[in-house]
């Protein structure tokens, strides 16, 4: 039978040196598996595969050795545990995630469900090249967002109030930037100095900061064959729907501007860094 | 700014001799040993302990009441036990 390779990679099936064999790439999004998932997933690598599965370095899984003539048997086996095919190629790929505010003490935002949103609104949308998104809760960065296409940060706007305050001086020594000063029982935020970690509002013992959750994000970082260091256009800022707005700005313009392979930072070089900026910058704009 | 008790230290634990993860456990280990109510100081470096315990203590549900600076640059963090 004829193998159309493109529809097979589509579906996250990668051609492997042995002929007629591949590894099934998982769909997972932010890193999380059910344990319900993990016995569909073990089922398929003890019956069809060789007993073992691959960890990706994007937080995927692959189960290697799969046969062609297995394929829809494999794919109904994993439909029974909630378990679908991911895909490589141009498109969307995996949006990655760290474990989020749900349970890390220091995540500023809920990374999981936003690599959910991401997933729903851009997964296996086809594109000129391949595109990746990447979340992370805070500025500790544990899933290195500028390395994505579109990396993005949770972070968050601080308000200190001084009635709650016991000036025990906690969040002056918990700021790495030395933004904080404590005087006569007045705290200062040096706002050009805050980094938007929200380290000082976690520390503080008594409730006395209020805190806004809001997004750093990054454009065109990528770190296979070339290495790029994802960009940071736009400030701070709190609102989702501006988030989604200015990432729908960078996934259409790598859509109607990207040539075949490319990465958005390619495509961004070829039209003109500058330039780019600017239009991030106006859908930022849009509603304020 | 808020009302702040007086307090009297009970127990005090030295930590500037340990790296994380065993600040965090010797601090968890003394406010242990203490009742409810107890006033634990805790004797830490600048650095990684003075930005991290304070945080992991009250995450832990005590009660910190003041984080002194000595002179000779370590920090002395003030807590009182809270209720299991």
């Amino acid at each position: 039978m004829a193998v159309d390779y493109a529809t097979l990679k589509k579906g996250g099936w990668m051609r492997q040196k042995q002929k007629d064999r591949f590894a099934l790439r998982i769909h997972v999004v932010g890193g999380t598996l059910t344990a319900e998932q993990l016995i569909g997933i073990q089922n398929v690598a003890d019956r069809f595969g060789h007993g073992y599965v691959h960890l990706t370095a994007r937080q995927s899984l692959e189960i290697p050795w799969m046969k062609l003539e297995d394929i829809e048997e494999i794919k109904k086996e994993l439909a029974k545990y909630g378990v679908s095919p991911s895909v490589c190629g141009p498109r969307v790929r995996t949006t990655t995630a760290c474990q989020g505010s749900t349970t890390c003490p220091s995540a500023c935002i809920d990374t999981q469900d936003l690599a959910k949103k991401i997933d729903r609104r851009y997964f296996a949308r086809e594109l000129p090249g391949k595109f990746k998104f990447g979340c992370t809760g805070c500025r500790n960065n544990c899933l290195k967002t500028e390395e994505n296409d579109i990396g993005i940060k949770g972070a968050e706007r601080v308000e200190w109030s001084e009635n709650a305050c016991i000036a025990c001086g906690v969040c002056v020594k918990a700021c790495r930037e030395g933004a904080i000063t404590l005087k006569d029982g007045m705290i200062t935020i040096d706002r050009d100095r805050c980094s938007y970690c929200g380290r000082c509002a976690k520390s503080c013992p008594v409730g006395a900061y209020t805190e806004h959750p809001g997004y750093l994000v990054s454009f065109g970082g990528l770190f296979g064959n070339h290495i790029h260091r994802g960009k940071q256009i736009v400030p701070f800022f709190e609102s989702e729907e501006t988030l989604f707005r200015i990432c729908d700005t960078a996934v259409d313009f790598f859509d109607q501007n990207a040539k075949a392979g490319d990465r958005l930072q390619f495509a961004i070089d070829r039209y003109g860094q500058e330039r780019f900026d600017d239009l991030i910058r106006r859908a930022f704009s849009e509603d304020r | 700014m808020a009302e702040q008790s007086e307090y009297k230290i009970d127990e005090t634990v030295d930590i500037t001799g340990v790296v994380c993860p065993v600040t965090f456990v010797k601090t968890k280990v003394a406010l242990e040993e203490l009742d409810e109510g107890q006033i634990l100081a805790v004797h830490m470096n600048d650095g990684e302990p003075v930005q991290n315990v304070p945080r992991s203590v009250k995450d832990e549900g005590h009660k910190i009441l003041k984080l002194i600076g000595n002179e000779d640059g370590t920090w002395d963090l003030i807590v009182r036990k809270a209720g299991a």
